[in-house]
């Protein structure tokens, strides 16, 4: 027992995009901030990030948590120490990779996690993932699939328990494509950082770019200038439309409902258009910068790409009628890969996969920081878990990004687009979401002498959500894996990093 | 009734493929700037204003000899193009930018100040092609932007399959490669392994400013700075990502019908 057992252990709040000095950050003996941290959870806090800063004294692992009902994030961090802890995933399993990803990388021991092993690092040539969950039995068969898959996708290990077509367990092995990325923004950030943050996961340039821009801002203590943070919105909810159309189009596909499938190839590519228009990049790059954007949408550049927006909304609600107006592709989502809604607050799950099953968190509503402390966008829920909430939710939020865009185009603030960034305050945490279209990016940096960074956490919404993959699949016919797999769409760099 | 829905949306609609290459190229967004030239004759002497900008190192001046911009470091952030003082460097917003050789995508020198574009395969290796060429896609590390704008040319705006080339779903079934992404070291076993799987003689295709020198993460012990250090590499398609019109134009380069 130790001494500050009864009392109660109160978190620093932050706001989403904001800095605090260190000195505020609370710093308890680990055990008190795995007792509080799933205290806080058990309260409906969700965990955000949980990682390690290494200093001469061993490791101090710091904890970030949403309290979404509430707007506000809170942070906590436990002093410096070696050797093993008291889990928290033993209570709460969404725990379950932040703390096997922490021993990775700094070898602090989860004392009572239930299934500890690596989460990128390789071995001879590929990820040593260990021995694989194994379901004995005489009927039982092993499915491996992976990492090089047939189509063009990023690669990635799966591993499934198989009793005939039944999926009794799925796991999922990650980490061939780490690229060194939080390792090389210690002491940043450098040069190619910004780069680099743009390719985190390169479907999602915007989001990652614009929640390392709101960090940097945050530690400078500024803000982009109001019309860049309009600018970021737009490019946010382009992003979001370009990537869901991508997704319906190749669910469509999974079930062999080809119209659909054809339309959405094409118009996705007409939404990354638009991005380009913006930027000269069908993704993004080179838009979002620390302290503003780099190019400007001016008005006759923005009545040309509001035009052609409308013609591609026209065309995709189109496409998502005939989807949903098919008995065959109805048939074949409803009821497949379902995530009830227990296990996807169990899980700590974000973004789409969340809001399909029924939870409602949303950055942009429930912490909302830039251009969307003006202008919200509803939150699209849908309840049942399975493929066709997932596909309903994406098909809500296509309509919801074209109305919020359609509005937003039409009342653009005035002034500078970019700013110069002052510089970053020594000895502090700043924190940034970002509702990127698979869900809640997190950024977190730790500043040490200097204003660099002494660690800098990454979060894609793929981190979250590739356990809730594995679960959809449990009782599943392994034949939908890949519409399972389609439904959700996670990142392999985003997680990997 | 999306049966027939979808029959008057095909009606309306028509061919939606483009007509490049019989017909004009889409243009590229105008702000996409397209393969760089650098004349190294127009640097000021003892100017590097280029160097500190680049982001990936891509822009190299030792004292006394002209600018060197590798194509293929580059990200095509065009920060140079702003910084240079006397236009050395400059955009010329071309599309075509694949090459066979590596030192093709280094620009500055006299008579290398654009790209020297690619050739096609050898005779004897097209007609044991024919009209079919079938890649096997293989990600190492790629950040889903390469794959994305390869994925895209198998949709009807741009239909691949009208040129004999497929992605298939096994080396086995394939002509060659085609590679994204730096090759992490934790992809670089399944990377030998498939290369070993497809049956010879074999072409590889780098994608992207990863696959050709590491792109954005250049340096970094996690990866290995591009495909040839694992496997040979026979086309080079710069760009980050290289535009899916770039990517195309690589491909039928290479089979000598551009």
């Amino acid at each position: 027992m130790n001494g500050t057992m009864n009392k109660t252990l109160e978190f620093a709040l932050l706001a989403n995009a904001t800095c605090l000095s260190l000195s505020d950050v609370p710093t308890w003996p680990v055990a008190d901030l795995v007792r509080a941290t799933g205290d806080e959870l058990d309260r409906g806090a969700r965990l955000c990030a949980w990682f390690g800063v290494p200093d001469e004294n061993g490791t101090e692992i710091v904890a970030v948590i949403a309290f979404d009902a509430d707007n506000t994030l809170a942070v906590a961090r436990s002093t410096p120490f070696r050797g093993e802890y008291p889990s928290l995933t033993a209570t709460h399993p969404q725990a379950h990779l932040f703390e096997r990803e922490v021993w990775e990388q700094h070898n602090l021991i989860p004392k009572g996690h239930p299934w500890l092993k690596p989460v990128r690092r390789g071995r001879n040539g590929a990820p040593a993932n260990g021995e694989f969950f194994r379901v004995e039995g005489r009927e039982i068969h092993e499915v491996a699939v992976g990492p090089v898959h047939a189509g063009i996708i990023e690669p990635g290990h799966f591993r499934f328990q198989c009793n005939g077509e039944e999926v009794l367990h799925l796991e999922i092995a990650l980490g061939y494509q780490h690229r060194g990325i939080e390792r090389a923004l210690v002491s940043g950030p450098h040069l190619a950082t910004m780069s680099q943050m743009e390719t985190i996961a390169g479907d999602t340039t915007i989001g990652h770019a614009t929640a390392h821009a709101m960090v940097l801002e945050a530690l400078a203590g500024t803000e982009a200038p109001l019309r860049a943070q309009w600018l970021r919105a737009i490019a946010l909810e382009l992003e979001r439309l370009a990537n869901h159309t991508g997704d319906i189009g190749a669910l469509a596909g999974d079930v062999a409902f080809l119209p659909t499938m054809s339309a959405c190839g094409k118009i996705r590519g007409d939404f990354l258009n638009l991005t380009a228009m913006i930027c000269g990049n069908r993704f993004g790059r080179g838009l979002v910068r620390p302290g503003g954007c780099r190019q400007d949408l001016e008005p006759a550049r923005a009545t040309a790409l509001l035009e052609k927006l409308r013609a591609s909304i026209k065309d995709v609600e189109e496409a998502m009628e005939w989807l949903w107006d098919a008995n065959s592709v109805r048939s074949r989502f409803e009821g497949t890969g379902t995530v009830h809604t227990e296990q996807a607050a169990a899980m700590g799950l974000v973004g789409v996969a969340a809001r399909a099953s029924a939870l409602v968190r949303d950055v942009r509503f429930d912490h909302p920081a830039g251009w969307h402390r003006f202008a919200q966008l509803p939150v699209a829920v849908w309840p049942g878990g399975d493929v066709a909430a997932r596909a309903k939710v994406r098909c809500l939020e296509i309509q919801r990004s074209g109305t919020f865009l359609e509005e937003q185009l039409a009342a653009p603030p005035e002034g500078e687009i970019r700013t110069p960034l002052p510089g970053l305050a020594a000895n502090s945490l700043a924190v940034a979401l970002v509702e990127g279209w698979r869900g809640e990016i997190c950024h977190v940096a730790v500043t040490g002498v200097g204003g660099r960074f002494q660690a800098y956490k990454i979060t894609d919404p793929s981190f979250h959500n590739w356990t809730g993959l594995a679960l959809a699949l449990r009782g599943q016919a392994i034949s939908d894996f890949p519409l399972c797999n389609k439904s959700f769409n996670l990142s392999y760099c985003g997680f990997d990093l | 009734m999306f049966a027939i829905n979808t029959i008057l949306h095909r009606v309306q609609r028509g061919c939606q493929t483009i007509s490049y290459p019989a017909g004009p190229a889409p243009a590229l967004p105008d702000r996409h700037g397209g393969a760089l030239r650098v004349d190294g004759a127009k640097c000021a002497d003892s100017c590097s204003a280029c160097l500190p900008v680049c982001p990936t190192g891509a822009i190299t001046r030792s004292a006394g000899s002209l600018v060197a911009l590798d194509l293929g470091k580059c990200i095509f952030c065009a920060e140079c193009v702003a910084a240079c003082p006397t236009k050395a460097i400059t955009q010329t917003g071309q599309h075509p930018m694949a090459v066979r050789r590596r030192e093709d995508l280094v620009l500055g020198a006299p008579g290398a100040e654009e790209l020297r574009l690619a050739a096609a395969l050898d005779d004897k290796l097209r007609k044991l092609l024919g009209r079919s060429l079938k890649l096997r896609q293989v990600s190492a590390g790629g950040c889903n932007a390469c794959e994305a704008d390869t994925n895209v040319l198998g949709t009807i705006g741009w239909d691949l399959g009208r040129f004999g080339i497929q992605f298939v779903a096994s080396p086995r079934h394939a002509d060659g490669l085609l590679m994204t992404g730096p090759v992490t070291k934790n992809m670089e076993l399944a990377l030998k392994k498939t290369y070993d799987a497809v049956p010879a003689p074999k072409i590889v295709i780098a994608v992207g400013a990863c696959a050709i020198a590491g792109g954005p993460f250049i340096g970094h012990e996690e990866h290995h700075n591009g495909v040839s250090a694992i496997v040979p590499v026979d086309l080079f398609i710069p760009g980050c990502p290289p535009h899916p019109l770039t990517i195309l134009d690589g491909l039928l380069r290479l089979l000598g019908r551009l």
